[in-house]
């Protein structure tokens, strides 16, 4: 809402000399958000004056259409000569009144004006647009005034060129701000003065002799007021003050009869429609539109309505959108009209809500409907116009008055009087609460236990609280006190918070940087991920407005979020990259439900919980790492290691531990990964992930890398499969006894397995086996490897003896030769 | 002439007369003097100490004489021997000193050669100090409470007291997860703040209530230099007898001052939230100049704009009705409650200039943040 100060003053006896900037902080203090405060004409410097417009002259022979102007500036140029002016314009005539900015001036952006040799003649001065006076955007060509003016009056006052405009963000709430009267309403409180209010108008009572009208839908529309003006001038132009206020607050201003009703608008925050009484057929109706009935709406475009759509309809049926926007066919003529119609009725929020978004069609009159107007205003706001119609265009009202009003009380709040203070947490007293509340309107009854009527424009206050904070906002916000309540003893962060910091902290001091990605995803990323057309990540939650309509999914796997952030980094010229995210992923149920509509008045039942809750998507959280380049460089302390599919499955590794888990480690095949480098991970008997190299066609459609490695991990599952707390381990001061063995398999043979039939094998003296040497060659045999291994022993009570040792290293190799059909190298 | 003498004859121990001792003690001295390394001084050792040198021998002739001579003679070559040993330890500490200081300077390395043989890893700054603020509150009593970011309407809105069709909805530029047959009429959105958190905790603890909940939010904004459609909110929720507005003051209050530093302070402007009522704009005062820069054109401050405040978010008295849709009794209970975006407050607390540095995760950017923020 553009509120200029001129036009504010006009209700509110700011003391003098107070500023636009002085004014936005009463009111931010007040609670309305003044986002701007606009200085029109800052700069702006005179002589600026209207001129009469004496004699053309066409200048042939250049580029574009050149005037040379004499102008009629009277006493303004100090000679009463006529002024020589050069102009660009075409939109003028010989008589027309114009804008003349004469040498000396200086226009808005410090143009200044001077006389100058131009197209071979000299110009002092120049004929004013809008836009460089600062009016507004229109660039049609020279304003052209309308007649009445004097040659030589200052222009700067008459076109009102100086002033302030305030650009307040309404919000939902405080819906009576969307016009000057409620602005003003709250400048008087903020400043302590009386406000004019322009509603306070005599109106005649419904007679019978208004224009009929008949509302089939009062639940739609509770308040109908008609009015009918005849005989207006169809020529007569809006004055300049009308002009200029429509612009400032931002309207372009159409034609008389149109730029009233918005004139009203503004001021009073009642949206009014005049009808073309010629046009109409019939009386005037509110009803619901039967569906499929068609409306053309005034920007031209058809409609097809909706049984809820509230429309004004005469016997040809739908004229107009209730409270949204009018019809083509009962447009007030572009020549205007000289008998119309004034429509200023009330209709509820929600109906307009509905309609304006069900056709995309928002206005004026629908933000302030939505947002709930004030119901008593109607006959204020069409005796207004009708005011304005007949002193500004000839018109005669006619004494006939339609008034439909559908019975409703005042609306009453029961509040105790210290209600704001317990909300504030301060001492207001119920004077001070009384007092507030009245200046907002309110009628305030009873002592300890208030009645408080609410005024008729705040459909906002319905309760206790809503009453608190006009208190507390009217006293200051800063006002308030700062206190600190003492809450009861925490438990501190959850092991699963708990793990989700150790799990980031751990993969960072791997060397992994944290790239969390947007989980919007296209369905070719599956397709890039050389997924299977049954494969369950195609399944996925999808948006219906889509920011980016190519991807309209959520993901199921954080890989190609990653994939997507290793692309920018390497496109950015790093080559040795490793990035972790760990954020949730989006896994549909496999049957779709519908979420209930719950109440708000009650807590849902436990069933009402879980039947919302079942209609989610399941959202598992996970770990995902990518890596590329070196995982560690090479220098002058020697060679470098290439990031590979063993540091991705030690990222998972990493992952896993911080849980307490040691994961096992199976081949598989998987995409995205390259079928012989993919690792399953499992939690015991759980599958809780993969790891590897990814598939050289996923590294080629995702643009990345050649042989970027890559892991994705269920948190949520290797959290559960965690949680057993670390027991402390007797440690043995006894002598260990290391055993190394080669071990020769078929080189199929998974390593894992082999080291697991060790362990088994060992029995309980074993202290640990590691894997320290692989062998192949001719030596082996074709298909074969011998793995080495050191195995090392000890006893909790003794020192072991060499024959002990020996016993238990053949146990752990008997065990591999019949588990893994392993012998012993060199046996 | 190892067995000892039956008789005393002076002639037969030549080897401990005053002056052979003597001299076996000078040639050993000599020798230990004169030996140039270590190497050679272990021969030394040898040859003057070791079971056959002259000393040795002496040594055992001793037994071999009258005992009324044994003792004198016992003394000589006990402090010969002595006086060999101390010279041989002293040398021996004298050529170990040469060989380190020798061998130690040719051991020298460039310890100024660089070391990046693994690069470094960082967590993302937005997790950090998202974690930084969980942190101020827990040591509170406050606790971390979290739901899922694909949320029912009903505890996105409804529960939230955004009544059906209310314009407030539409501010929220909201995500809708699509229905069946292509529909936006899902009942179920990406969550547009985390305040349905607040729901969810209601719901589901005992009062009181003193939560903080941070996660990613949504709303359909295009990615620019200020905006993002996915981004990271905290916001805290108190339920308790009593709470008031002063209350949010004093706890906003506290946690500028834990996040920014002694003298920090908010500010509050009425606002309107569906879910708090009263409801207002929280601002901090500007941590770089603390206000100095209004009205004062000569020190401006790009921090605020020159303003003095930086707007934070939105906070409030918790709307009795938000209280009602939990089955929280609001005659018994009041409580408060703010939000704020952490993408700001990493912003202007890390003097970020553009969003997109933000969520792009180029690893440039994010390495500086480190483990903590």
């Amino acid at each position: 809402m553009r509120v200029p100060l001129s036009w504010l003053r006009e209700y509110v006896d700011l003391p003098a000399g107070v500023t636009g900037r002085d004014v936005q902080a009463k009111l931010i203090s007040a609670g309305l958000e003044v986002e701007t405060v606009e200085q029109l004409g800052a700069g702006l410097k005179g002589p600026l004056v209207v001129g009469r417009v004496l004699t053309i002259e066409e200048l042939e022979g250049f580029k574009k259409p050149i005037r040379f102007c004499t102008v009629d500036v009277a006493d303004a140029n100090r000679t009463g000569e006529p002024q020589e002016i050069v102009c660009g314009a075409r939109n003028f005539a010989v008589g027309d009144l114009v804008v003349v900015i004469l040498p000396g001036g200086v226009l808005p952006g410090d143009f200044q004006i001077a006389a100058r040799k131009t197209y071979g003649h000299t110009s002092h001065g120049m004929i004013c647009s809008a836009r460089e006076l600062g009016m507004g955007d229109d660039h049609d060509g020279i304003i052209v005034l309308p007649p009445g003016s004097e040659p030589g009056t200052d222009a700067i006052e008459l076109l009102e060129l100086v002033d302030e405009v305030l650009d307040i963000a309404v919000t939902p709430d405080r819906g009576y701000c969307l016009s000057l009267r409620g602005v003003a309403r709250e400048a008087a409180i903020a400043y302590g003065v009386p406000l004019r209010d322009p509603a306070l108008l005599d109106v005649p009572a419904h007679n019978g002799d208004g224009y009929p009208v008949r509302i089939a839908a009062p639940d739609g529309c509770d308040r109908f007021t008609a009015r009918t003006v005849t005989g207006l001038d169809p020529e007569a132009a809006s004055p300049i003050w009308l002009q200029r206020r429509l612009q400032k607050v931002g309207m372009r201003p159409i034609s008389l009869t149109v730029d009233v009703t918005n004139y009203v608008m503004f001021e009073l925050g009642q949206p009014l429609h005049a009808y073309d009484r010629t046009r109409i057929d019939g009386p005037i109706g509110v009803r619901r539109a039967q569906p499929g009935e068609k409306l053309t709406t005034l920007d031209g475009a058809e409609r097809v309505l909706d049984a809820e759509d509230l429309v004004i309809t005469d016997d040809s049926g739908p004229i107009g959108l209730a409270g949204v926007m009018g019809g083509a066919h009962t447009e007030i003529a572009d020549g205007g009209s000289t008998d119309v119609v004034i429509e200023a009725a009330h209709f509820a929020p929600i109906p307009i809500a509905r309609t304006s978004r069900r056709h995309k069609l928002g206005s004026e009159a629908s933000r302030r409907f939505e947002r709930g107007t004030d119901p008593l205003t109607t006959s204020a706001a069409a005796q207004r116009t009708v005011d304005l119609l007949v002193g500004l265009a000839g018109g005669t009202a006619e004494p006939g008055v339609t008034e439909i009003v559908s019975p409703a009380g005042p609306r009453t709040i029961a509040m105790p009087a210290d209600h704001p203070d317990r909300v504030a947490g301060t001492e207001y007293g119920r004077e001070t609460v009384v007092r507030r509340l009245q200046e907002i309107g309110c009628d305030v009854l009873g002592s300890d236990e208030l009645t408080v009527t609410v005024p008729s424009w705040r459909p906002d206050l319905a309760y206790p609280n809503d009453l608190a904070e006009e208190v507390i906002r009217l006293e200051g916000y800063e006002n308030l006190p700062s206190t600190l309540p003492q809450p009861p003893a925490g438990r501190g962060l959850t092991e699963s918070q708990l793990l989700r910091r150790r799990v980031g902290r751990a993969l960072a001091g791997a060397g992994y940087v944290e790239a969390p990605s947007y989980p919007f995803v296209g369905a070719e990323v599956f397709d890039q991920l050389g997924l299977d057309a049954d494969d369950e990540r195609r399944r996925t939650v999808r948006l219906a407005n889509p920011l980016d309509g190519t991807e309209p999914a959520l993901r199921t796997t954080l890989i190609p979020g990653l994939l997507g952030t290793l692309r920018r980094n390497s496109g950015r010229g790093a080559h040795d990259l490793a990035l972790f995210e760990t954020g949730l992923v989006f896994l549909p149920a496999a049957e779709r439900v519908a979420p209930p509509r719950l109440p708000v008045d009650r807590r849902p039942t436990d069933e009402e919980i879980a039947a919302l809750q079942a209609a989610l998507p399941d959202q598992p959280r996970r770990v995902g790492a990518v890596l590329a380049g070196a995982r560690e460089l090479p220098g002058w302390w020697g060679a470098g290691h290439t990031a590979s599919w063993a540091d991705a499955i030690e990222a998972a590794r990493t992952v896993a531990r911080e849980a307490g888990v040691e994961l096992t480690v199976r081949a598989g095949r998987y995409a995205p990964f390259h079928p012989g480098r993919c690792a399953v991970l499992l939690a015991g008997e759980q599958v809780v992930g993969h790891a590897g190299e990814l598939h050289p066609r996923v590294t080629k459609a995702f643009g990345v890398p050649g042989r970027t490695s890559a892991m994705e991990i269920d948190l949520d599952l290797v959290e559960q499969a965690g949680g057993e707390r670390a027991s402390g381990p007797r440690v043995s001061t006894f002598p260990v006894a290391t055993q190394d063995v080669a071990l020769i398999v078929d080189a199929d043979v998974p390593a894992a397995e082999v080291e697991g039939a060790l362990r088994a094998g060992a029995g309980e003296l074993l202290e640990s086996v590691r894997l320290f040497d692989i062998f192949t060659g001719p030596q082996i045999g074709e298909g074969r490897k011998s793995l080495a291994y050191a195995l090392r022993f000890r006893a909790p009570d003794r020192t072991l003896t060499a024959e002990e040792a020996s016993a238990a290293r053949d146990a752990a190799v008997a065990s591999a030769a019949t588990r893994t059909k392993a012998t012993l190298r060199g046996a | 002439m190892s067995a000892p003498n039956k008789s005393y004859d002076p002639v037969e121990v030549e080897a401990l007369k005053p002056e052979a001792i003597e001299r076996m003690r000078s040639d050993a001295l000599a020798a230990v003097a004169a030996a140039g390394d270590l190497e050679a001084l272990t021969h030394v050792k040898t040859a003057h100490t070791g079971g056959g040198s002259p000393l040795a021998l002496a040594n055992r002739e001793i037994g071999a004489l009258p005992p009324q001579a044994k003792a004198e003679a016992g003394k000589r070559v006990g402090q010969a021997r002595g006086a060999v040993n101390q010279a041989l330890a002293a040398r021996q500490a004298e050529l170990e000193a040469e060989r380190d200081a020798r061998v130690l300077v040719e051991e020298a390395v460039d310890v100024t050669l660089p070391y990046d043989r693994r690069t470094a890893g960082a967590r993302h700054p937005l997790t950090t100090l998202s974690e930084r603020i969980e942190d101020i509150f827990t040591a509170m009593g406050y606790e971390v409470a979290e739901g899922p970011e694909v949320e029912a309407e009903w505890f996105n809105f409804d529960a939230l007291n955004f009544p059906p069709d209310h314009p407030a909805r539409e501010t929220q530029d909201t995500f809708f997860v699509e229905g069946a047959g292509g529909s936006g009429e899902s009942g179920v959105v990406l969550r547009t703040h985390t305040s349905p958190v607040q729901i969810r905790a209601l719901l589901e603890r005992e009062l009181p209530v003193y939560v903080i909940a941070p996660g990613r939010v949504y709303r359909s904004d295009e990615l620019d230099a200020t905006h993002t459609p996915v981004f990271a909110q905290v916001e805290l929720l108190a339920v308790d007898e009593g709470l008031t507005m002063a209350d949010l003051k004093g706890t906003l209050d506290h946690m500028v001052v834990s996040l920014f530093g002694e003298g920090m302070t908010t500010r509050l402007r009425p606002n309107h939230f569906p879910f708090t009522e009263p409801s207002a704009e929280m601002d901090m005062l500007c941590y770089v100049c603390r206000g100095a820069s209004v009205g004062n054109p000569d020190r401006p401050c790009r921090t605020c704009s020159s303003e003095g405040w930086i707007e934070l978010g939105g906070c409030g008295v918790v709307n009795p009705r938000v209280l009602t849709a939990c089955g929280v009794d609001p005659e018994k209970y009041s409580g408060f409650a703010f939000g704020f975006g952490i993408e700001r407050m990493l912003m202007f607390r890390h003097n970020v200039e553009d969003m997109r540095d933000i969520v792009e995760g180029d690893v440039r950017f994010t390495l500086p943040f480190g483990m903590e923020i």
